[in-house]
């Protein structure tokens, strides 16, 4: 069967440069960077070359990266960096948002067993977080703000950079879970105000299992991992070279393209919003400028997501949904209920995210696709006969 | 997988979909708030189940139970159709993932709720049937259910 895959907020394909360097790496660069022996020290080198051009990417310094197992360490250790700092001035008070990663969300409520006050701001029904309800939310015993670049589900991107001086304005550390906009979007920390950052390779055509925390200097990192002295005793544990220099040459070739690709991106993701968009009872979900340029997501009255997404796939169709049945908990999507979507509505979404591999022959194909599911499933569906019948209340106009 | 190929089957190609106009009994059960809501419409003669429809707004596995349940009543004798089980609609799609268990209950449920709706509209008791208060996690009935409330994410 021909495949679209258009699930790359799920993950990337690795880009042939990103595999090529990985397997060159395992076959002819395989020794640990600790050894003292000549091919240790060339696996120093190469780690070394990985951490620079990463730096210059992202306008930090070398050493203020750490290389990690991927988005969710980062996010883990940020946060506990932000908290353990804060804790030792007496500040327990975090400022985030309520559609932020589980990985950034389960180790806020761990900390707010140990005593941390959190506070989730709104973020809209755009997807946006507000900055004079960011700067009305700092206290004098704020520790950190988190808040991510671009939202994983809806795509939207978060005025960061103002964020960034809101908190330098007012003593604060500023980290960001940039998943979704590192190598897709141009982040720079320095521009950008960030004084800490997650990224992950699997979502740039990287490698699966590898990402980086950057941390400015003059910021102590907390540890999740004891050990050896690798990453300056921050970060224990043999580096996973290969997966580190492949992450540098995705990050470089992505960057390098960014521009080519975001242009066709956009199109793509214009097309698609535009045809699906004119399914009745339908809405994008999301801010509709800023938005990734990959991002595409919607939610449709009177059908469910999960079967949705398996008649898609029958179709070849590779896409994914917030609904609770492809959660496997009772709720819809944590980020679909925050932008205010009613349950029921948010059970019927779909996010549909792009590669440039992808074509605009695939997105009419798609738009097509899914407009022919949803009038199926809506032709079965009881919530839909109501709603036609007009003995319930449409929730999307 | 995480469906059985008979699950699969009766979801792309599900049998008796559609709605009623003479309806002996109509059995609307779930929530939109959960993400399953199944509407069943049975035409009962002599107390025989000769055709039976179904709408459903939920997951492939709601789908899919819905079907087999009512493959599973038509033709019967009322009182036998009462006997079905969610266990029975399980095993009969070759199982059910842990977390879509409800599903199968939630067919069960329907075919209940419309034999009670004949019976209601027949002047016939129904208090050997027990009912669907709408709410899915709150469901007290002694089924073969389990709801995962783990949360997930793919990212």
């Amino acid at each position: 069967m021909n495949r679209i895959y258009v699930d790359n907020a799920a993950t990337t394909k690795p880009s042939r440069r990103a595999t090529e360097v990985l397997l060159d790496v395992m076959e002819n660069n395989y020794a640990n960077p600790s050894s003292l022996h000549t091919p240790g020290q060339l696996a120093a080198v190469a780690l070394a070359d990985s951490r620079r051009k990463m730096a210059e990417i992202l306008g930090c310094e070398p050493r203020e990266i750490i290389f990690t197992s991927g988005g969710s360490e980062a996010d883990n250790q940020a946060i506990l960096t932000g908290a353990t700092l804060g804790l030792r001035k007496g500040k327990k008070h975090i400022v985030s948002t309520k559609f932020e990663h589980h990985a950034v969300l389960h180790t806020l409520q761990k900390l707010e067993k140990q005593g941390f006050e959190v506070t989730y701001l709104d973020v809209h029904s755009n997807g946006m977080v507000r900055l004079d309800e960011l700067e009305a939310s700092l206290r004098e015993d704020t520790a950190l703000v988190t808040i991510m670049y671009a939202n994983n589900e809806i795509g939207s991107i978060q005025p960061v950079r103002q964020i960034g001086e809101i908190c330098r304005k007012h003593g604060v550390l500023f980290h960001t879970d940039a998943v979704q906009a590192v190598g897709h979007l141009p982040v720079n920390v320095q521009e950008d105000n960030i004084d800490m950052l997650s990224l992950s390779a699997h979502k740039f055509h990287g490698p699966k299992g590898v990402g980086a925390l950057y941390i400015r200097k003059g910021i102590a990192p907390a540890t999740l991992i004891e050990g050896g002295a690798q990453e300056r005793g921050k970060r224990a544990g043999t580096e996973n070279l290969p997966a580190i220099a492949s992450m540098a040459a995705a990050l470089e070739e992505a960057v390098e393209k960014m521009d080519e690709y975001n242009a066709k991106l956009t199109a793509m993701r214009d097309r698609l919003i535009e045809g699906i968009s004119k399914i009745p009872h339908s809405t994008l979900t999301g801010d509709a400028v800023e938005r990734l340029p990959g991002c595409a997501s919607f939610c449709f009255e009177g059908i469910e997501g999960e079967a949705l997404l398996l008649l898609l796939d029958q179709k070849g169709i590779c896409a994914s949904s917030g609904s609770a049945c492809t959660s496997g908990s009772l709720d819809p999507s944590h980020v679909l209920l925050a932008i205010g979507l009613p349950h029921e509505v948010a059970h019927g979404s779909l996010r549909l995210s792009l590669s440039h591999e992808n074509t605009m022959e695939e997105m009419d194909t798609v738009v097509q696709a899914v407009t022919d599911v949803v009038a199926y499933l809506r032709s079965i569906s009881p919530v839909w006969a109501d709603l036609q019948k007009g003995t319930k209340e449409y929730v999307i106009q | 997988m995480l469906y059985s190929e008979k699950v699969m089957d009766h979801f792309l190609n599900p049998r008796n979909v559609g709605t009623m106009d003479d309806a002996s009994g109509v059995g609307e059960v779930g929530n939109a708030k959960c993400g399953d809501i199944m509407k069943i419409y049975l035409k009962i003669d002599n107390d025989v189940i000769t055709d039976v429809k179904f709408n459903t707004f939920g997951c492939g596995s709601a789908i899919a139970s819905s079907s087999m349940a009512t493959e599973m009543i038509k033709g019967k004798p009322v009182e036998e159709a009462l006997k079905l089980t969610n266990k029975a609609v399980t095993e009969a799609l070759d199982g059910l993932p842990p977390q879509k268990i409800h599903c199968s209950v939630l067919a069960e449920e329907a075919v209940q709720a419309a034999i009670a709706d004949y019976r209601k509209r027949n002047g016939l008791p129904v208090d050997d049937i027990p009912s669907c208060n709408g709410c899915c996690s709150g469901c007290s009935h002694e089924h073969d259910h389990m709801h995962g409330h783990d949360e997930g994410e793919d990212e």
